[in-house]
């Protein structure tokens, strides 16, 4: 575990820059994160992060699918806005655990 | 009398048919199985008919030969599952009631999920071995192909038997290689993972026997949609892949009684609590193997464990005690890796495949995470094990819970 200063505030983050507590999280936590992903945020990525942290609050797995049938953005819209690795990006901005695939 | 309604008698509902009818009193409990097909299908066994190591009579018997006397079985679709009527309504509308329920309708392939994927090519060029009519009909085209390039892709996670695409590709270059034509057949496996498998241990090891037999991988690729014209795959970010044949993982999901009755997630699976097996949503509703959302393998050796632990919390449901009885998400899978050798990996919710010996501490026979010859037959030997014991509900000398004796931290 360590702390990185983001935004002005210190935030626990896990080695590969996931954040330890989603509560830690904040709109200005994500713009800065976002940044180094080399992402401008917009309201319609924000509306996914949002969607995102609902559903990692109900504790539900989430996939790629399943933000695409969220009614937000469709599949590939997830990949215009988080290009590369959409999920995986797109939940370490959104202050959640990286997304675990199942075997 | 009371009554016990399972749904699905593959190898979840069989065994629990078995091990509840010899528990439960004739007199006093009533179990009925509800199954739309009559035919038993061994489907580990469906990997080895490409490659004509295995025919369609390997792997097939009647269901009626394992469900034991005193069981009442309909072969019938389902209509709807009503939870809160403790009732399912059978296609010609008959309605079943019951005390307790048990969901294991497994998971099947949808390739009309995926774009251009059941068009022009389908069996002719693209083919799935997750059914027995793609395992045949790719078995057909194998017999006179003569080389070019072979990609296999995994369509959508989660998927039955994650193993299983390794162990085409493997098998794939020992059969090219027999043929003596494996330097006419590029073989690449094309997976929305970020490697061979999702933990990192056996993920190290399988990458390793992937690069000794030349088999390309590209990870991070997830399918949009398969061009037939130009005969390549399309992930939704741009990449292409250019294929001969195509070998497909379709997307998986629950059945469609599930959906239609309201109680899947968004690929039809059933919200289940990970230890207990019980529904999330009612209270005398179970739910076994890969119809479930558990976060572990969709394979018939967490259907054998779970199955352990569904009984004795139903058991302890129908007697008004708590649930006690915690599934540790155990799986344990043999994987062919070609020219008579095989490899193993035991693993559950917390804990990745480790290196050791299984299942006798510093004994064996089997290595966990090595390539040996005896990990192989113990795969051979399985196909007599399932059909004699495990689908019969018999003890196996491999308890439910993992166990860490004989592996390496």
């Amino acid at each position: 575990m360590a702390t990185q200063n983001i935004a002005g505030v210190n935030i626990d983050v896990n080695d590969e820059g996931y954040l330890n507590d989603p509560s830690q999280w904040t709109k200005e936590v994500a713009i800065e994160i976002a940044k180094e992903e080399g992402i401008e945020l917009t309201d319609k990525h924000f509306e996914v992060l949002e969607f995102l942290r609902d559903e990692n609050e109900k504790s539900s797995t989430l996939t790629i699918r399943k933000v695409g049938k969220s009614g937000i953005v469709d599949i590939k819209g997830l990949y215009d806005l988080f290009p590369g690795g959409p999920l995986k990006k797109s939940s370490r901005i959104a202050g959640i655990p990286k997304p675990s695939s199942c075997v | 009398m009371k009554k016990i309604l399972i749904l699905g008698g593959g190898t979840g509902g069989t065994i629990m048919a078995n091990k509840l009818r010899s528990a439960l009193e004739r007199e006093e409990w009533e179990i009925t199985v509800v199954d739309q097909f009559k035919t038993h299908y061994y489907q580990p066994g469906f990997l080895f008919i490409p490659f004509g190591i295995y025919n369609k009579n390997d792997v097939i018997k009647p269901k009626s030969d394992f469900f034991p006397p005193g069981v009442k079985v309909i072969f019938s679709k389902i209509e709807m599952i009503e939870g809160k009527k403790n009732q399912v309504t059978l296609e010609n509308g008959k309605i079943l009631k019951y005390d307790f329920l048990i969901i294991a309708t497994g998971t099947q392939t949808f390739p009309e999920e995926t774009p251009g994927l059941k068009e022009d090519l389908w069996y002719k060029e693209i083919f799935d071995f997750y059914t027995i009519e793609g395992a045949i009909a790719l078995r057909n085209f194998f017999k006179t192909w003569k080389g070019g390039r072979l990609v296999l892709n995994i369509a959508e996670l989660p998927f039955k038997c994650p193993v299983a695409p390794l162990e085409f590709v493997f098998l794939a270059d020992a059969h090219f290689h027999s043929l003596g034509i494996r330097d006419k057949v590029e073989i690449t496996y094309v997976t929305p993972l970020p490697g061979a498998f999702t933990k990192p241990r056996a993920t190290k090891m399988l990458s390793g026997l992937l690069e000794e037999k030349n088999i390309n991988v590209i990870p991070e690729f997830y399918l949009e949609r398969v061009d037939n014209k130009e005969k390549k795959i399309i992930s939704y970010d741009g990449q292409e892949v250019q294929f001969d044949v195509l070998t497909i993982v379709p997307v998986n999901m629950g059945n469609e009684v599930i959906e239609r009755s309201g109680m899947g997630d968004d690929l039809n699976f059933i919200p289940t609590d990970k230890h207990t097996l019980r529904s999330e949503e009612f209270e005398n509703v179970f739910v076994l193997g890969d119809a479930s959302n558990i976060p572990t393998s969709k394979a018939g050796a967490v259907v054998h464990f779970g199955a352990d632990v569904l009984f004795e919390n139903l058991m302890s449901a129908i007697e008004g005690r708590p649930l006690i009885a915690k599934f540790d998400g155990h799986a344990n899978c043999y994987i062919e890796t070609g020219f008579g050798k095989g490899s193993i990996i035991d693993f559950n919710y917390d804990t990745e495949p480790l290196a050791g010996t299984f299942p006798l501490p510093g004994i064996g026979p089997f290595g966990l995470l090595q390539n040996t010859k005896f990990n192989h037959y113990g795969k051979v030997i399985f196909r007599w094990i399932y059909w004699h014991i495990l689908l019969r509900g018999k003890e196996l000398p491999i308890g439910p819970d993992m166990s860490m004796a004989g592996k390496k931290l």
